[in-house]
Parts: structure tokens; sequence; C-alpha cells
């Protein structure tokens, strides 16, 4: 359910009203981000961020260092993948 | 695409379905069978389907598609209730794509459009509120749906009206939660489920407390996963160690968008408008308590269902549909028995088929059928 | 059409008489004087070919001049109802002669002669009408065919959508070709000529409602000259089609079925340009479904493929030719992808129409 799809904040369009045009792969469209700024920040603030669009929504902002975590236990699950499997290997030699 | 085809990455995929293998084993052996592994959420229904991730894992993961798509749970009398408010005369009638397909009892939205009802397809609640303006003589409702990852955006749109002061925007509320549902799927007695995958987009609105009961009272392990493959394999992995090793809690695998405590200014926005039914019909489940949200009396002025008069008639599920059956996870889709035959999805016949995230339409359209050769065996 | 029924007789129409002549009145459609000024000035005069001239009521040819070219007539016919009629990439005129010159030549025949017949609702902008008229000789000169007939009705407002084109197109197959349908075999290759959805996402976009914004531009062009180089470098060519409604997912399905084989498609190699991706993803939709107006499938033997790739690739309509699957022994009429884990999926025939998902 609820298709999210990454986008980058590009430019403010309505600074009152909270609405931004936000990036998806060259792609673009206006959105709200009344559910992404913080009361005590211009929303200028968020051009360059990215967020997560669900119609026509920023719901999230995405953490960049979460996302690269994820990536770095996947890579490591990887590294540990190919070293059973040399083990594997050089055991069965 | 940046944070979308990182995971998508066929070698880390990989190199997790070989973990996959090895804690499964474990698992196996623990349980002494399968393990059921439900995904709650259609998304993930969609992404197991089109990256073919089923037949990738062991054998001994079973995956049960879940109730999470909110088109494909609408009830018959609810969809009655829009196409009598669109076949209203100077109604323009906005909503989602997915959901002009869901049969009533005598049409589809698609149909009442073809009869002549001003029916527009929108992206974004906000453009339902844009016809609005641009069509002052007009009364534009919008049908709003969706799991706690929408509401936020229908309760901001009526917010803003309320704000502007429009006076011809109003919303046929049929948002439900989730919660409550997983907690209708848990009591049934004829269950077999191990571990679930959360749905990752509700989560970013809701946060994981809410999850947490289902470790602590249904000993149940509960991954929050995102929608890339890698993500749908990272969070089976998850599901899958904390059975090998007998524990029950919920997790996040999707960090980098769910936060631990959610939306709180989107979960404002919700409480505003909206309050719990005591009620809501679910087509396939029936009744589940306070699985559905009304509008608020204070913005009855932007609730459809007060403004127009609405056949408000439970239809019950045709006799022969098995989408009970299927959402519990009770039977696989092909063992409906009119799988295929009275229902496909040209003529759906339960909702499961309707949109291309319920369960059957998935398998109808991306899943092996009878007559092909019999599947690889797995890797593992 | 009765012009006595004129329902939306003008009581309240503003306009002076000086904008009123810029748009098309039921007066042009009367078979009368205006009408032939409407035909005379908008089609006529950048149609210009001696076969046009004479404006009869049919176009005449001699036999033996079109014998000179193959030994087999094709004729085919497609109406045009695009929404928005201007869009970027393209229009419904150009769209009318590409579709109609691509149906002819995916079937082997040199295109030649093409009818254009055009439905036009009172009150559309003559410059429109201008503006289409021209990008549809431009695009017939491109593709060497000549328009040498045609039709104009005025309808009264509502009855049509602006303006409508049929057209229909006569061509010539060359002798000994036998493009078809059933004729995939195992082993045979599924190749496409360039990026996937162009024309879908572009025509979405255009229409405005879901407010996106993007630098899609449809893909739509004439096709001939690309088939005539693929044919003469690979005569062993087997099937050919353009992947119009329904996109490339549909095609194949139409030769697995028809060949009785199955066609394992590669998620990896099916060229989609990053802005459809985004496009697709935004609105749940599968670009594999999105029509294209200048892309076609082609099935060649295995062993033909780096001549049939390089031919097309010598083109400036398909430089981004690749191979996108394969003919398989598979069950028959099923088509299946190939996803970048080793994981598979059936790719299926589309059930009406792709509608954008929430979820
Ligand atoms: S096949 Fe149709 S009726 Fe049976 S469970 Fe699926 S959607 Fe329901």
């Amino acid at each position: 359910m609820c298709l999210g799809i990454p986008g980058q904040i590009v430019a403010i369009t309505d600074a009152s009203r909270g609405l931004a045009t936000v990036d998806v792969a060259g792609v673009k469209r206006e959105i709200s981000v009344a559910f992404v700024r913080n009361a005590d920040e211009a929303v200028e603030q968020l051009i360059g961020a990215w967020v997560l669009v669900h119609v026509g929504f920023a719901m999230s902002r995405i953490d960049e260092d979460e996302a690269a975590e994820t990536l770095k236990i996947l890579s490591e699950l990887g590294e540990v993948a190919q070293e059973t499997e040399a083990m594997r290997a050089s055991g069965r030699a | 695409m940046r944070f979308v085809d990182e995971f998508r990455d066929a070698d880390k995929a990989k190199a997790l379905l070989a973990e996959i293998g090895t804690v499964a084993a474990k698992a196996a052996d623990r349980m002494g069978r399968p393990a059921n592994i439900m995904e709650v959420c259609g998304g993930h229904t969609h992404s197991i389907f089109r990256y073919g991730i089923g037949d990738l894992l062991p054998k001994s993961i079973e995956l049960v598609h879940g109730p999470g798509c909110p088109v494909c749970v609408l009830p018959m009398g609810r969809v009655d209730d829009c196409v009598a408010i669109a076949e209203q005369p100077g109604v323009i009638f906005a909503t989602f794509g997915d959901a002009m397909r869901v049969p009533g009892s005598k049409k589809s939205l698609l149909q009442a459009k073809a009869e002549g009802s001003d029916i527009r397809m929108v992206y974004s609640p906000l453009d339902a509120l844009a016809l609005a303006r641009a069509n002052p003589d007009r009364e534009v409702v919008f049908f709003g749906l969706g799991f706690e990852t929408t509401m936020p955006s229908t309760a901001m749109t009526v917010l803003q009206a309320a704000a502007d002061g429009t006076k011809n925007f109003s919303l046929i509320c049929n948002h439900i939660t989730i919660i409550p549902t997983m907690k209708a799927i848990l009591d049934d007695p004829g269950l077999q489920l191990d571990g679930f995958l959360g749905p990752g987009h509700v989560t970013m609105v809701i946060g994981l407390e809410p999850y947490e009961f289902i470790g602590a009272t249904y000993n149940k392990p509960v991954v929050i996963a995102g929608f890339e493959p890698l993500d749908v394999l990272q969070s089976v992995w998850m599901v899958m160690q904390q059975l090998s090793q007998g524990r029950a809690v919920i997790e996040n695998q999707y960090g980098r968008i769910v936060p631990k405590g959610g939306n709180p200014v989107a979960r404002d926005a919700i409480t505003r408008v909206f309050e719990l039914r005591d009620f809501f019909e679910w087509r396939g489940l029936g009744s589940i308590e306070h699985s559905g949200v009304k509008m608020r009396a204070a913005y009855a002025q932007f609730d459809a269902e007060r403004r127009f008069s609405v056949p408000d008639v439970k239809v019950a599920d045709p006799e022969a549909c098995q989408c009970g059956d299927v959402l519990k996870g009770i039977i696989k889709p092909r063992q409906c028995r009119v799988f295929g035959t009275a229902c496909t999805p040209e003529t759906p016949l339960g909702a499961l088929m309707v949109s291309s995230e319920g369960a059957c339409a998935a398998y109808y359209q991306y899943g092996p059928r009878a007559g092909d050769e019999p599947e690889k065996a797995n890797a593992a | 059409m009765s012009l006595s029924g004129d329902k939306s007789a003008p009581t309240t129409r503003r306009k002076r008489d000086a904008i009123h002549l810029q748009r098309v009145t039921l007066a042009h459609g009367g078979g009368g004087k205006a009408m032939r000024d409407l035909v005379d000035d908008v089609f006529v005069s950048v149609f210009d070919n001696p076969d046009l001239a004479p404006l009869e009521d049919q176009a005449r040819f001699a036999l033996s001049a079109l014998a000179t070219h193959g030994d087999r007539l094709a004729f085919t016919s497609d109406s045009f109802v695009v929404d928005p009629l201007e869009f970027p990439g393209g229009d419904i005129g150009k769209l009318a002669i590409c579709g109609t010159v691509n149906d002819l030549a995916v079937g082997g025949a040199k295109p030649l002669y093409l009818s254009c017949s055009v439905i036009i609702e009172e009150g559309t902008e003559l410059a429109l009408l201008r503006r289409v008229a021209a990008s549809m000789a431009r695009t017939a000169a491109e593709a060497g065919v000549k328009v040498v007939t045609g039709d104009t009705k005025v309808v009264t407002r509502g009855a049509c959508d602006k303006l409508f084109i049929n057209t229909a197109g006569i061509g010539v197959i060359r002798t000994g070709l036998d493009l078809g349908c059933h004729r995939a075999e195992p082993g045979d290759l599924v190749i496409v000529n360039g990026l996937l959805g162009d024309h879908g996402a572009a025509i979405l976009g255009a229409r405005g409602d879901l407010a996106l914004s993007s630098p899609i531009e449809s893909d739509c062009a004439p096709l001939n000259g690309l088939i005539d180089g693929l044919i003469a470098a690979c005569p062993e060519t087997k099937f050919l089609r353009d992947a119009t409604r329904g996109g490339v997912a549909t095609v194949v399905n139409e030769i697995a079925e028809a060949s009785q084989v199955g066609i394992e498609l590669i998620d990896d190699a099916t060229p989609i340009r990053e802005e459809v991706r985004g496009f697709c993803e935004i609105l749940g939709l599968d670009p594999l479904y999105l029509a294209n107006e200048g892309r076609i499938v082609a099935v060649v033997p295995a062993a033909a493929g780096e001549r049939a790739l390089a031919a097309l690739k010598s083109h400036r309509y398909g430089q981004g030719a690749v191979v996108i699957g394969q003919v398989t022994r598979g069950p028959p009429g099923r088509v299946t992808m190939q996803t970048r884990f080793g994981g598979k999926r059936v790719v299926d025939m589309l059930i009406g129409e792709q509608l954008p998902r929430i979820c």
C-alpha cells in the first residue's frame, strides 16, 4: 500500500502554504512540505533535502546516514558471503 | 534514481539470499516446519512479484500476502455510496486512479464515468481542492481512502479548505487503520503466522511504538520494511533471525524513511480532522472494531456523507468469493474456487483482483499458471 | 450532419468578427465556398502534389507504377484522437502521418500514398489547424509519402474534441518478403530501436491534470527509412511491429501468442529513460505498457542479431537499438521477465487502461 517515492526538494513555490517543487529523476511536481518542515526553521532550509513523497505530500525527510548504514550492512553481508564461499571453495580443494 | 537504485543491487541481493538460506535452516530446525511470514502491505506484495522474490527464497519460508491494500478491502457498499454521490448533478468526483475499477454492487466508478458522471482522476487530494477552486459553481467531492500514510494528506487538505473558506469541497472518508486490523488477524483462530513484514510507509507516520504489543502479547516478530527488493530481502532476513533465536520484537529495517517516533505533525493533522469509527466494514474481513476513521463534527461541512444522501447499504461479498481466507493467509489465491474463472482482473469478483496490489491480481498477472513447467528448485 | 440542428448557435458569443474568422465555423463544413476556402487554404496548400491537385473525389494511380515497388499492396487505416493535440515532441498531425506510415512499413511495405480525413469541432482555431496541417506536410515529406485525398467535416461544439484525424495509407510490399507474427521460433532475438515509454509519458505529462512537468518528449517518428535499412541488411527479419498502445509488453505478448512460443525479456536490458522511470515510479505505472510512436519490436534469427543491430543503429531513429529478450520454448504464449536477481515474473497483456495508483 501507499506508494512513496524519494525526491529532492529543488524550490519553494509558496512559503506561506508550505508548497515546494520536488524533483524525481528529472520529473517535477508541486508538493506540500507541511509535514516535514520544522516550526523553527525557514522553509527555504528544505531546499536540497531528500524527502519521501506520497500523494503530493512530503511525508518524511530521508535520513541519508541511515541509508548509508543500511547499505553498509548489506555490503558487509556480501563480503561475509564471499568469504564463506571462498572458504568452502578452498576447503574443497 | 537515488535511494532507489542502490536498493535494487543484484550482488547484494545474492549475498542476502545466501544469508537468508543459512538463517532459515536454523529457524526451520528450531520450529520444525516452514516459517509463514505475512507482508501486511500491498506495496510489498507488488515488489515481491515484480522482482520475483518469492521464488528466490528458500522453501522453508512462505510469504503470506496480507490485507494491506486499501483499495482492495473497500466493501461494495462504500463504492455504491461513492457512485451515488458521483451521479448527482453538479458533482465533480475526484479519485485516485486505482479506486476507479473497484466493483460496487452495480457498477464501478469507471462505469459511472462512462455513463456520464464527471469523475476525475487526481494524483493528490490537493489537486481535488484545486478543482474546487477552479469550479466554484460545482461540488467537488474527493474519495479519501488509504491507511495512516494517506490520512494526513487528506486531513491537511480539509484543513486547507477550512482555512481558505472553500465551500464546495468535501471528502467521502474511507480511511482505515492498520493496527486494529493486524490485531484482528492475530486473533483469528485459523491463523498460522510466525512473523510480519511491517508496512514501512504507514509506520513513518505512526512510529514503532504501536506495534510493540505484537511481540509482547502475541510473541511474533515484526520488522518494518522498505519497498525496494533489498529492503524486502533484508527484512525477511531480520524476521528469520528473530525466529531462529526465539526473539519477538519490533525492529526497523527502513530507518532511512521511518523515524522511531513517526511523524507527529502528520498525526496531529489526523487527530484534528478525524476520529475513530466504532466499526468499519472490510471487504473479505467483515466488520473490525476501530478500524476506520470518520470526520469530526467540527468539519461536518466538509463531510460528503453528511452533505449528500448516500444509500449506506451494506452489501454482502459475493458468495463464491474467498477473499477473506486469502487475506488471512488461510488459502493461496489460486486455491480460491473462482480464481481465474469467474474472477479475473477484467471482471473482478473479489477485491483482491482489482488493484495490482491485490494478492489475487498479482498472482494472476505475475505468477506461474497451470500448465507451466514446474517451478525451479530453490537455490538454497 | 444537420446544420439546422445546430444547438450551440452562438447566442452568447460576444467575439467580434475579426476573431470569429480565426475559428472554424459550421459554414466551413457546409460544402460551399467557405469549405473550399478552408480546404484550399489549410490543407491543399501544404500538401501540394500533382496527385492531389485535381481535387477529384478519388486519387488515381497507375498500377504499373505501383508494381515497380513489389508484388502486393498493403492498405491500412488509423484514427487519431490524442489529447492534448500538441505535446512535447509532436502533435496530432505528425502522429497521424507517422502512425499510418509505420503501420505500412512494419508489414515490409514501402508507404506511398495517404489519405487525410479531419473532423473538426466548430470553434477550433484556424491557427491550430494550420500548425497541424504544416506538421503533417513536414512529416509526410520526411517519410517520402504523398497525401493524395482527404475529407473535411465540421461538427457542432461538443460532438468531437477539437480535432480528430483519420489517415489511411497504401504501400507496396517488396517481392519475396514475408513478415509475420507467427514466425517467431525459439532462439530468435527480440530487438527494439530505442528508449521505451517516451510517448506515453509525454502525453500523460502534457495533459496537465497530474501537474507533473518533465523534459520527456514523444518519440513520434516515421520509421520507414529505418525499416528499409534493417530489411536490406537483414532480409531474414521475421517480424516487425510498432509498439504503440499497450507498449512493448503488449507486442511481445501478441508475438508469443501468435507463434505459440515463450518470450523471455531481460529486465536490465529494457532501455528506459531516467525521467520516464521517475514518471512511472511517481504514478505507479509500468513503462513496458506505455505507448510509443517511434519504436518497433523486431524479431530476428539469433545469427542475424549483430547485423540487425548495426543496421538499426546506423539510422537516426535506431541509435538506441538493443536486444531486450529472446524467444524460448517456454509455455506457449507466455512472456516472462528475468529480473536482475535471477527472479522471474510473468509479463501479461494489459487489462484495460493503466491507471495511476496510490498504493
Ligand atoms: S480469486 Fe477473486 S474472489 Fe477469489 S479470493 Fe481472489 S479476489 Fe477474492
